[in-house]
């Protein structure tokens, strides 16, 4: 087989974005995890705030997220994120911390911070993502688990009569005034993973024009827990959790509705 | 990294050796010219490769590099100028 | 003789913060300690710090948790109930090497109790009330003066060590008033070049307490280990009064030790010879100060708001040939000098041994 070499003068297309640590991730085969990372690293890069950027990583599958970026980072307790990231950006109003968390650190233990850095209206941005199970402990139901979808905590699939309802996150944070930006996306093919990237960005840009609280809450799969492929998975995620958990921009201010039209002209990728 | 004959539009470079084999790529590209490799990596796992006979029909969509969760995959645009291969 | 100002507890401690150069507090309601929050709120936003009331004290923790990593001085204040809920907090913060001071404004438990002062949270916080292998410096005021003074050392010790502070206080310290010397503020503070700054100009900085690798965790255990053999090596501090010629030591902290002083100078005054020992640290102990009083000294009475929890540490410092009783209110309940007077009587009644 022939070899050949990259020659210097071929245009890149697609690589490994800079804020992103040459160092493998730790998740498993399919993980939307990964996904939603590279997209950060590729944001930070092109808003050029590798210098403003904090990453305050949650606990859960992302606990190492810090290790991933070549920014600043720290670790908070499971579900104290959006309480971790306030402080921080009211101390360092420069600096751009976004939290990144499962549904387990926020929907279930980090409700209150999440709900009460919303209403405060917070400057942070907020990158939940939701596959509707606890990865990290090995599959347990999480409160984005659908009604019945098996979890090593749902034997024969979850029953409202013992185990209530799935929590729709971005609908709920909506009605809170504090909120500027908030959006659902998933990574199921690669359109919708540029639809996530483009949201993301604009919750990164709505926290740079000091426009409030910005939150993206990601679909993603989890093959291993879902006991799926992970093509499988990405399909039952379109079956299952779109249903149950409809895309969309859920709320958008007039100012960030600016922003966005200046964000479609300058759209490339 | 084994790199596949120089098609005439674009090509995908794949890190075999970082690659799960969680076969994204394979199942969203448009043209269908990734496959499974024939080996098996340092991590175990069964990486993706680019089918040799189909290379030169890759079009650059970068669409595996986007679904790829593990960043092992970069893609380029030849230029006119024709550059030499490696002997 | 320089001015003095009457104030209450609670603004001493919210004064002392500022004074320290404290750059955000983070606070949440609870009784008899609200009055810290209310000036806070008032104060902070004058100076052009940081300010925020919090939805909970999970939330206050963790934001102190947040400025902490930030490189800024960060405070919080509570009582009891919620300095239970910081504790997980705290684990976080000193894992992580961070400082920052917490106040707890004690109160009558355990439950919901009541908000009358106590002294009940001593195992809770001299002994360290969360999860894992650390230790956090406490300091006790026993006067309004000192609400503010120790507030101030307690900055600077958590910033020496890098480890969270407690101010031991309790609800009848927090609402008294007393005069009170103000102190110069506090100009500079110390760099911390590890702080989450913005990796300008430098490499990223990382702050966090997980690691996975079980190999790896211990040695950093050990590290901590070696701040708090440190602290026990140089941050005890204690007052001692009329210990040369007394045949009876009373042991008491805080609000019980004021009652204690007052029980001391009416048995001097009945011709018993009795001496006083006030802990000013509840970590590190003052083992080694009593156990040199004990080389000559049979009797220790320990007075305290709580069910025996102190009077351990004073037992461990003695050891069990020595007669300790225990003359004590909890509950809410304050501990009155003719209570500790009278158990000064009773015990010098008793023959050694008796």
């Amino acid at each position: 087989m022939t070899k050949f070499s990259i020659s210097e003068l071929d245009t890149v297309l697609y690589h490994r974005p800079e804020s992103l640590e040459d160092y493998p991730f730790h998740f498993c085969p399919g993980c939307g995890h990964g996904i939603v990372f590279r997209l950060i690293a590729e944001i930070v890069d092109e808003l050029n705030i590798k210098e403003r950027a904090v990453c305050v990583a949650c606990v859960g599958c992302s606990v190492n997220s810090y290790h991933y970026f070549n920014f600043d980072g720290l670790e908070s307790a499971h579900g104290r994120a959006p309480a971790v990231a306030t402080a921080i950006k009211r101390c360092h109003p420069h600096l751009v911390p976004f939290t990144y968390q499962g549904d387990g650190d926020l929907a279930a233990i980090g409700t209150a911070e999440i709900v009460h850095a919303c209403a405060r209206g917070e400057n942070i941005t907020t990158i939940f993502v939701n596959n509707a199970v606890y990865g990290m402990t090995g599959g347990q139901m999480a409160p984005t688990t659908l009604v019945g979808m098996y979890s090593t905590s749902t034997p024969g699939g979850r029953k409202p009569s013992l185990s209530g309802y799935p929590i729709r996150v971005c609908e709920m944070l909506s009605t809170l005034d504090g909120t500027a930006y908030v959006a659902r996306v998933s990574v199921h093919n690669p359109a919708a993973v540029r639809k996530t990237k483009q949201a993301i960005k604009l919750a990164f840009r709505t926290q740079l024009a000091n426009l409030g609280m910005s939150l993206v809450e990601v679909l993603s799969p989890c093959p291993v827990n879902w006991r799926l492929e992970p093509v499988k998975a990405l399909e039952w995620l379109v079956k299952h959790m779109l249903p149950q958990y409809p895309l969309g921009e859920f709320k958008v201010i007039e100012a960030v509705a600016a922003l966005k039209k200046g964000d479609r002209l300058c759209t490339k990728k | 990294m084994v790199v596949a004959q120089r098609p005439n539009l674009a090509y995908v470079i794949i890190d075999t050796e970082r690659c799960k084999g969680c076969r994204l790529c394979i199942s969203v590209c448009p043209k269908k010219i990734i496959g499974l490799a024939s080996h098996i990596n340092q991590m175990g796992y069964t990486p993706a490769v680019v089918i040799e006979e189909k290379a030169h029909e890759c079009t650059g969509c970068t669409a595996c590099a986007i679904m790829c969760p593990d960043t092992v995959i970069s893609v380029y645009r030849c230029d006119r100028v024709p550059s030499k291969p490696a002997s | 003789m320089s001015k003095k100002t009457l104030m209450a507890g609670n603004i001493a401690i919210a004064e002392g913060a500022i004074l320290a150069g404290c750059q955000a507090y983070f606070g949440y309601p609870i009784t008899p300690q609200n009055e810290i929050l209310e000036h806070m709120s008032k104060r902070m936003p004058e100076e052009g710090r940081v300010f925020v009331q919090t939805e909970s004290e999970l939330a206050a923790i963790n934001m102190v948790y947040g400025a902490a990593a930030a490189g800024c001085r960060a405070m919080t204040s509570t009582s009891s109930p919620g300095f239970s809920l910081e504790q997980e907090g705290i684990s976080y913060m000193s894992g992580a090497e961070l400082p920052g001071v917490i106040v707890n404004v004690m109160r009558g438990g355990p439950g919901l109790g009541n908000i009358g002062g106590a002294q009940g949270d001593y195992f809770q916080s001299a002994k360290g009330g969360g999860h894992g292998d650390y230790r956090v410096i406490n300091l006790a005021p026993a006067s309004v003066q000192e609400m503010m003074d120790l507030t101030m050392l307690a900055f600077e010790l958590a910033d020496k060590y890098r480890n969270p502070v407690v101010v031991l206080a309790d609800g009848f310290l927090g609402q008294a008033m007393e005069p009170v010397v103000m102190r110069e503020p506090v100009t500079e503070l110390p760099s911390k070049p590890w702080a989450i700054t913005g990796a300008l100009g430098r490499a990223k900085n990382i702050i966090n307490s997980f690691e996975m690798d079980p190999v790896n965790f211990p040695p950093r255990v050990k590290l901590l280990l070696r701040k708090f053999k440190k602290m026990r090596r140089n941050e005890v501090r204690y007052e001692g009064l009329n210990l040369g010629d007394a045949s009876l030591v009373i042991v008491a902290y805080g609000s019980a030790s004021r009652s204690a002083l007052t029980a001391m100078k009416m048995a001097r005054q009945e011709g018993i010879p009795v001496g006083l020992l006030r802990p000013i640290t509840l970590f590190p102990f003052p083992y080694e100060a009593l156990s040199n009083l004990a080389q000559r000294i049979n009797d220790f009475l320990v007075a305290e708001l709580s069910s025996g929890q102190f009077i351990e540490d004073v037992k461990l410092a003695v050891g069990l040939d020595k007669r300790v009783a225990l003359v004590n209110q909890y509950g809410g309940v304050p501990l009155l000098a003719e209570e500790i007077l009278e158990a000064i009587e009773k015990m010098i009644k008793q023959p050694v041994g008796g």
